[in-house]
């Protein structure tokens, strides 16, 4: 049985590394760490307990002095981008629209587009400007190869749309997996979620609240010191942070700050000491080697990552063989284990501590940046070959208005339909209906310039992505979602991790629909997801050992078996959320196939009646403290993890005609 | 404004990487570009006092798998690609600045450094809708690449996608994509680096050889560096006797893909694919398609997307022949 390790939170007289149940200190306020006194910097505001209104009561200007100018704060003065006006004191007031295009540290291409009014967005529009096109592309084509196509929907969100492609067309041709496949597939997908989702805390998100320039002015003492308090992670001693800060000394020395350039360094929002910043730095730089070796896991499984390639309709192309040097052998399922088990210990022992030193030090973000509340999660890891959603190791199903108290309702993918109203796409029911993926279309219509642009018309159409609504409501995807489905569905595991980092941040359950919330309920399921891989490897070594080495079923691998018409569909949670494939089969080729992914949930724009898209709600009440400097915004945006080359609805039935099909029970 | 020049190996050694790594990533890049052994003091003495010249890479019609690749170079790792070697000046998925701030990065870079910088380009362009099928920052992929390869020391296209419009372009390519070359008529100054991803450990390597030499890889007439593009996967695949031997998988599952028996009629497109697979694999060479037991689908090769589908069905030839 893997150790497990539970989040550790800072409070008095407690051990670090460790989570002690009698700790009756979460009724306290929660105070920041050692806060070190030896240098100039304005010193962190203590925290308080937020209010459970959805909007902070008062803006982080009026609750602070203002900053003072770069050089006094400690930051070098050879600094080439320190910013030269320091914030308002007073709270902005006019009303303006921005466009942030484009919304960099995410995958692909976004434009947000907000109106601001005295210093907080009144409205927001979400814009993906990309389009390919990939429904078109695998229309005639051999339904074996579409996982090979989809997964080259997404390069960061690699793996999971061969996985939902695979699945779609066994569902459509009848074919169970045998059981080392399943495992494998669990592994990648496992995998996945832990290169990506630690990736995304410091290399995507870590930025918004992280000033690295500030990282400078630290005392690798006190940083150590930090560090300690927070983790047993050996990395820790003070000459470690000393040579981290001399590497990030001599880098912005040379005057290119390459990446670091041109960025927010000193804005107000930024509530780190500039200790917390340099340990968040190691961590960055740590996590950069750790997610290169983390990753090899796919490539003993997958052969390569990105795109690892031994996906089959029926199974995998990876052999299991204790006697072979060419298969999954004991000296693959050792190396297989031992990359399981640095990741959950860095996923435990540094990503956890620092995702809950860094929240307890913005709590008001813990009302900032809700969507409208509802989730929706297809679940996965099966942990049977049944193929009943009642095995998944993460639950499917649908919350709505926020409400965990109740289980969750059931999940029906009839309900599931998108809109074009404000998508640049027509349909020729018009813009007021919304179709099924098994009745979709996609025909691009593009009215948005076709020159030089300052903003878009957004009264009309203004975006690539379609407008996914279940039972006509706009949902939520993601690893919010899924936390409140398996929360609501009373998942043992994620309920003891969201009740401990609850707690330890003194935060009510509420707390949990915000930006802040996202970004927990992000390293809750990774810690999770991590604990469940050493078993899952242990299940494909048994098996091994027993002689259980199929990998592929293949009754239906020849065309010739297959009926003249099969419809299917297969779904995976994608670490950024759920993605379901729908195909028709005919006559052994491709005559439509479907994607709604995850990101096109959550970055959707408005539909027919006018309501929002999950993360254009979520901006409204944001605080911009400098339009300039939109850092409030990014900060909620990436909360979603947005991956645009998945939302622009690649992947749809063919083009112009208008398939109707009858759904055989 | 010119470069900045700096020693390198005392800033190596403060940021942790030892003589002896560094001199093994040297060894690594010596072998890679087909140099012999006795070169490896000089890639090491260039590494150590070479100038860091800064990198524009952009993002178009992408999925990011080149980026993602990127990230998993070793020898020497993307820390020391990004504090060290280079100066990535432009990278939408990582940079810190959004909107306003990210695109003032870009216009410095022009500006600053004009026939300095590297462009390094991922992702199709499209010319449908006026190449507003892809917009960035308000302007077409189109404007943003015509405008930040005019003025680059070399630009290297990345990827399939970079090379010839990837998945994209295939038919029936709904929004006209096209690689650099198709997006910049008359460029005379591209390497095109395609497999999908392409692999990072190609990529280090034309930076070295640039960083040590001043020159660039030999490419063939297509523009492909020949050290990585140069043999086909079939030439110098460990798997190569079983296909002379007649020894081939016939099922998945099989005793012969337990062993490890050629892929060929399971449709590998080895023979006709030109990419260093066989050598450096993937993932700091912890395993590659082949040897994971799945054939090769030609991800190198022109327009393999139409042209190596199926892609389980065998290429013609081969196996009872002995026409290799």
């Amino acid at each position: 049985m893997p150790k497990t390790y539970l989040p550790f939170v800072p409070s008095q007289g407690s051990t670090p590394g460790t989570f002690d149940d009698d700790d009756d200190d979460h009724h306290k306020t929660p105070r920041p760490t050692k806060m070190p006194r030896s240098t100039p910097t304005p010193t962190v505001t203590p925290t308080r307990r937020p209010t459970r209104t959805p909007r902070p009561t008062s803006t982080p200007t009026s609750t602070r002095t203002p900053p003072p100018t770069p050089t006094a704060t400690g930051t070098p003065a050879s600094t080439p981008t320190a910013t030269g006006t320091p914030s308002p004191t007073a709270q902005p007031t006019g009303s303006q629209r921005i466009a942030i295009d484009p919304i960099t540290r995410i995958e692909g291409h976004l434009r947000i587009e907000v109106q601001i009014e005295d210093g907080r967005v009144t409205d927001a529009w979400s814009s993906g400007t990309s389009f390919r096109g990939m429904e078109l592309v695998l229309k005639g084509r051999d339904p074996r190869d579409a996982w090979a196509f989809t997964q080259r929907i997404c390069g960061v969100c690699t793996t999971v749309h061969a996985i939902a492609s695979v699945r779609a067309v066994e569902n459509a041709l009848d074919i169970t997996v045998p059981d080392n496949a399943r495992i494998m597939r669990n592994l990648l997908e496992g995998a996945q979620y832990l290169q990506d989702h630690v990736i995304h805390f410091y290399h995507l998100h870590a930025l918004d609240w992280v000033d690295v320039v500030s990282a400078l002015a630290a005392n690798p003492a006190a940083t150590s010191a930090l560090a300690q308090s927070i983790s047993t992670w050996p990395n820790s001693s003070a000459d470690y942070f000393a040579s981290v800060q001399t590497k990030l000394k001599t880098f912005v020395d040379s005057g290119q700050l390459g990446i670091f350039a041109n960025a927010y360094w000193g804005h107000p929002a930024y509530k780190l000491p500039p200790e917390g910043n340099l340990l968040a730095v190691a961590h960055y730089l740590e996590a950069l080697d750790w997610q290169r070796e983390v990753i090899k896991m796919h490539a003993i499984l997958g052969g390569k990552n990105p795109h690892p390639q031994t996906y089959l309709v029926g199974g995998m192309a990876t052999p299991v063989d204790p006697a072979s040097t060419a298969a999954i052998n004991p000296s693959r399922i050792t190396q297989l284990k031992t990359m399981a088990a640095q990741g959950l210990d860095f996923v435990s022992r540094v990503y956890l501590p620092d995702l809950q030193l860094i929240a307890s030090l913005y709590p008001e973000w813990a009302g900032l940046g809700a969507s409208m509340g509802n989730y929706l999660s297809f679940g996965d890891f099966p942990l049977d070959n049944s193929g009943d959603p009642a095995a998944l190791y993460l639950q499917r199903g649908v919350v709505m208005g926020n409400n965990l108290n109740a289980p969750p309702q059931p999940l029906d993918h009839t309900l599931i339909k998108e809109y074009v109203t404000r998508s640049w796409y027509s349909y020729t029911g018009g813009d007021g209906v919304a179709l099924h993926p098994y009745q979709g279309e996609t025909n691009p219509n593009y009215t948005g310039p076709q020159s030089d642009y300052d903003f878009l018309a957004t009264d009309g159409k203004y975006s690539w992505l379609k407008a996914p609504r279940y039972s006509d409501a706009p949902m939520e995807v993601g690893p919010l979602a899924r936390v409140a489905v398996a929360y609501a569905a009373g998942h043992p595991r994620i309920r003891q991790l969201v009740d401990a980092v609850l707690a330890k941040l003194s935060l009510p359950r509420a707390a949990l629909f915000s930006t802040l919330g996202r970004v927990a309920a992000r390293g809750i399921e990774t810690l999770a997801i991590a604990e469940q891989l050493g078993g899952w490897i242990g299940q494909l070594e048994a098996n091994m050992n027993s002689g259980n080495l199929a990998i592929h079923n293949k009754t239906r691998w020849d065309p010739a078996t297959w009926p003249a018409d099969a419809l299917g569909w297969g779904t995976t949670e994608a670490p950024r959320g759920a993605l379901g494939h729908w195909v028709q089969i005919k006559n052994g080729k491709i005559e439509n196939y479907q994607a709604v992914v995850a990101t096109v949930w959550n970055g959707s724009p408005r539909d027919a009646h006018d309501q929002r898209g999950p993360w254009e709600q979520s901006l409204i009440g944001t605080p911009v403290a400098d339009p300039t400097r939109p850092v409030e915004i990014l900060r909620t945006v990436h909360s979603f993890d947005p991956c645009m080359a998945c939302a622009v609805h690649v992947v749809d039935a063919t083009g112009t005609e208008v398939t109707r099909i009858q759904v055989v029970p | 404004m010119s470069v900045p020049t700096l020693d390198r190996v005392e800033r190596l050694e403060q940021t942790g990487v030892s003589r002896r790594q560094f001199l093994k990533f040297c060894s690594i890049m010596a072998a890679t570009l087909a140099l012999p052994a006795t070169q490896v003091p000089r890639i090491a003495k260039a590494l150590a006092t070479a100038a860091r010249p800064p990198v524009i890479w952009l993002e178009f019609q992408d999925c990011t798998g080149d980026t993602e690749s990127f990230l998993h170079a070793a020898n020497p790792t993307v820390s020391s690609i990004l504090l060290d070697l280079v100066s990535l000046n432009y990278h939408e998925t990582l940079m810190a600045p959004s909107g306003k701030m990210a695109e003032q990065s870009l216009k410095d870079t022009i500006a600053m450094y004009p026939g300095q910088y590297v462009a390094v380009i991922e992702g199709a362009v499209p010319g449908g809708a006026n190449g507003f099928y892809c917009a960035v920052g308000g302007r077409s992929a189109k404007s943003i690449v015509q405008e930040v390869c005019a003025s680059a020391l070399k630009t290297i296209a990345v990827g399939a996608c970079a090379w010839e419009g990837g998945w994209s372009a295939a038919t029936p390519n709904p929004t006209g994509a096209m690689g650099v070359q198709g997006a910049v008529p008359g460029i005379s100054n591209l390497i095109n680096m395609p497999g999908c991803p392409m692999n990072v450990e190609n990529l280090a390597a034309v930076f070295v050889q640039y960083l040590t030499y001043g020159t660039w890889p030999s490419t063939d007439s297509a523009g492909l560096p020949r050290f990585a593009y140069g043999e086909t996967i079939h030439e110098e695949c460990p798997r190569h006797d079983h296909y002379e031997e007649g020894r081939f998988v016939l099922e998945w599952g099989d005793q012969g893909h337990r062993n490890g028996w050629c892929l060929f009629k399971m449709g590998c497109k080895g023979p006709q694919t030109r990419h260093n697979c066989p050598s450096v694999r993937w993932n700091s060479r912890t395993n590659w398609p082949i040897g994971a037991g799945h054939g090769c689908i030609g991800c190198a090769s022109s327009g393999f997307w139409d042209k190596m589908t199926p892609f389980y069905q065998p290429l013609p030839g081969g196996g009872d022949d002995d026409d290799d």
